[in-house]
């Protein structure tokens, strides 16, 4: 996917765009907010990534002025740790997700995997199914099964699983989770998230020949059939 | 100096103004007492001549001149004294009939008020009387004077008039001497302030501004300055302690850090040893970022900042959500777990913040509890209470175990960072309640309430 990340700090601004160039994407880097606004409307870019505080118009005020004039190219920002307030702010003036320096390549990887897909798949109709190899969810019903075997889950579990099918093929990292599925931004002192996955995973997995639900070192889960490669930016579902 | 110092002092300008004003409605109150009786009495003569002059002018109209010579010689023979004078002259000014050798040498006022000194009199001590009268030229040209002694008059005066200047003059020095009395004690009393405060900037910390005892403002203030004081040494006393333990914490996964990365310089490491390696490294960096995280958020919610998130929180709910979310952990621990709500608890807060202090609790509860323990969630409409099994906290640790970094020897090796319950504490004052830990019999509860 093509990506404009617009950030001044030349060592974050790399470390991005070697992370993003590594996973196969393609992107473009702006080191002030007036290059990265021009940037931004004359060129056609899957994602944004915009620091919050730039030379030139801010990050905040870029997002609006691409909003103003309903560019909705999904945008996420960046910013210094100290500014918690920030994120509240940040999804306001228009941005799609919102993520505290320093941070995991992983990390941001994954999250703008989630918001192309988030984008591509709005405006179509609304999914009432998703299926990821034998395992199927019907939105409608609220019901899961497995190579046609009724799975009973927790409601929390089925927006876990719904969470990870969305994204199947793609990482979701542990807080990605507990914003979607919990619906906390907060910051879990033990990795709560994994026994959930577990718990996930017995119901999912453990009784089927083949793993769905793969762990990813250093950032996450991913929900893959078995007979796909594992590269990350497969985003078959 | 000291003089310099004294007239620059507040209190003694404070103090000059005030003798002023002082001195001033002094002046202004024995003035009005001098107009209300000299005034009144002079006016008075004034008033007993005029009717006189009037009553004679009469008298000349209807009998001439040898009528009024007869009354005016009539009543100077009754009043030997002489207290009251009476000349009348030819046009020429010769005298015909009266009291007075004659006309008086002083100038009349153009309304023909004459001032002048009786000096043909004999007085006790010599000084001729004064005397007022008023001219008044008869028709056919006869000159006319009619006047009063007026020593009673002129003695009432002086008097008032002594009593002024003395009554000012001691007032206005009254309060000169208030004043700089006045003035030196407050300027003492500063001076120990200032002297409190210069010797605390130089380094002697510990010093404290001493009380008079009276209980008046200046102790107050003194008082005041030393809780400040001793709030700013507490602060800075934290400060020191809280980089004392983060140089002490950093250390050792600093120490793990460095080591890893040597080892990966081992030549004869393969693939997949390299790997976790790399992995345990960039897990120490996340545990030190992790703390650095933590720490700018206690420091960020205790600041008081964080307050644009504030919205309706209902407590039950995100105690479900917590308990929800923890139950699993519990269970994979092998300890029992249950929760309840006593109706709901609407809040002012911020949910993310209150979530992320009772998921601290309950992390706190599920980490210390041994395999076979209980671990119990309740919410009372703003309290939330976290009750576990584990071996609770000792009362007279009960205040420390909130300070940044602190961790029971018991804990030490325990993961965490001991920034858990500072957080914890940090969001319960953001939200005007508190935490308190109690005993469970046997294991801790701890009792956040939300205001």
């Amino acid at each position: 996917m093509r990506v404009l990340v617009i950030e001044d700090d030349t060592d974050v601004a790399a470390y991005i765009v070697k992370a993003l160039t590594e996973a196969g994407h393609n992107p473009s880097h702006a080191d002030n907010g007036k290059d990265g606004l021009v940037m931004a409307t004359t060129d056609d870019f899957d994602v944004l990534v915009v620091d919050r505080m730039l030379p030139g118009p801010d990050g905040l005020a870029i997002i609006r002025t691409l909003r103003a004039s309903d560019d909705q190219t999904p945008a996420l920002i960046l910013s210094a740790l100290a500014e918690v307030d920030d994120r509240v702010k940040g999804l306001k003036a228009g941005g799609d997700d919102y993520l505290t320096k320093p941070f995991a390549a992983a990390e941001l990887l994954a999250r703008l995997e989630a918001l192309t897909r988030r984008a591509s798949s709005t405006g179509a109709t609304a999914e009432t199914a998703l299926s990821v190899a034998d395992l199927e969810m019907d939105l409608l019903s609220r019901t899961v099964n497995r190579a046609g075997t009724a799975i009973d889950l927790q409601p929390r579990e089925f927006r876990l699983l719904e969470c990870l099918m969305r994204n199947a093929g793609s990482v979701v990292t542990r807080t990605m989770l507990l914003e979607n599925v919990w619906d906390y931004h907060f910051d879990p002192q033990t990795n709560v998230i994994d026994v959930h996955v577990s718990r996930l995973r017995q119901k999912i997995d453990k009784e089927f020949d083949t793993a769905l639900i793969h762990t990813v070192r250093g950032a996450g889960y991913v929900l893959r059939d078995a007979g796909q490669d594992g590269s990350s930016q497969d985003s078959g579902s | 100096m000291k003089s310099r110092r004294l007239l620059k002092s507040a209190t003694f300008r404070l103090a000059l103004l005030y003798m002023l004003l002082f001195g001033g409605s002094v002046a202004v109150l024995l003035g009005f007492l001098y107009w209300a009786t000299v005034g009144v009495l002079s006016e008075q003569v004034d008033e007993t001549i005029q009717a006189d002059i009037k009553g004679l002018a009469e008298q000349y109209e209807q009998r001439g001149t040898p009528g009024i010579a007869s009354i005016i010689g009539e009543r100077v023979r009754k009043d030997p004294g002489g207290r009251t004078v009476y000349l009348l002259t030819d046009p020429l000014r010769r005298p015909l009939v009266g009291n007075l050798s004659g006309w008086p040498t002083v100038p009349p006022n153009e309304d023909g008020w004459i001032t002048f000194e009786l000096l043909d009199r004999d007085t006790p001590d010599g000084t001729p009387y004064p005397a007022r009268a008023r001219q008044f030229v008869l028709q056919g040209g006869l000159n006319l004077l009619v006047g009063r002694e007026v020593r009673e008059l002129q003695r009432t005066r002086r008097m008032i008039i002594n009593a002024m200047v003395w009554g000012i003059g001691i007032t206005l020095a009254l309060a000169l001497a208030g004043g700089i009395a006045m003035s030196r004690g407050t300027a003492r009393r500063i001076d120990s302030i200032n002297q409190t405060s210069r010797d605390i900037m130089s380094g002697d910390l510990d010093r404290r501004i001493p009380a008079g005892g009276t209980g008046d403002e200046f102790d107050q203030l003194a008082g005041n300055l030393n809780d400040m004081l001793d709030r700013i040494q507490g602060l800075m006393e934290g400060l020191r302690h809280v980089s004392d333990n983060i140089a002490h914490d950093l250390r050792t996964p600093l120490t793990r850090l460095r080591s890893r990365l040597e080892d990966l310089d081992d030549q004869s490491l393969d693939g997949t040893e390299r790997t976790r390696w790399i992995d345990a490294a960039v897990a120490e960096a996340d545990g030190l970022l992790a703390m650095f995280n933590a720490l700018l958020r206690i420091t960020q919610i205790e600041a008081g900042g964080r307050r644009d998130n504030f919205a309706t929180v209902n407590l039950a709910e995100v105690l479900q959500d917590v308990a929800e979310l923890y139950e699993p952990v519990a269970h994979a621990e092998n300890l029992s777990f249950s929760f309840h709500c006593d109706g709901e608890g609407r809040v002012t807060g911020d949910r993310d913040l209150l979530f992320q202090a009772i998921a601290n609790l309950t992390d706190n509860a599920i980490k210390y509890t041994p395999v076979g323990g209980n671990v119990t969630l309740h919410s009372t409409g703003q309290s939330v209470i976290v009750a576990d099994t584990g071996p609770g906290v000792p009362v007279d640790a009960r205040e420390d175990v909130f300070r940044r970094f602190h961790r029971l020897g018991t804990s030490r090796n325990a993961p965490g960072s001991g920034l858990g319950l500072s957080l914890v504490k940090a969001v319960a004052q953001l939200h005007g309640g508190n935490i308190l830990l109690e005993d469970n019999n046997p294991g801790l509860k701890a009792v956040l309430s939300v205001s």
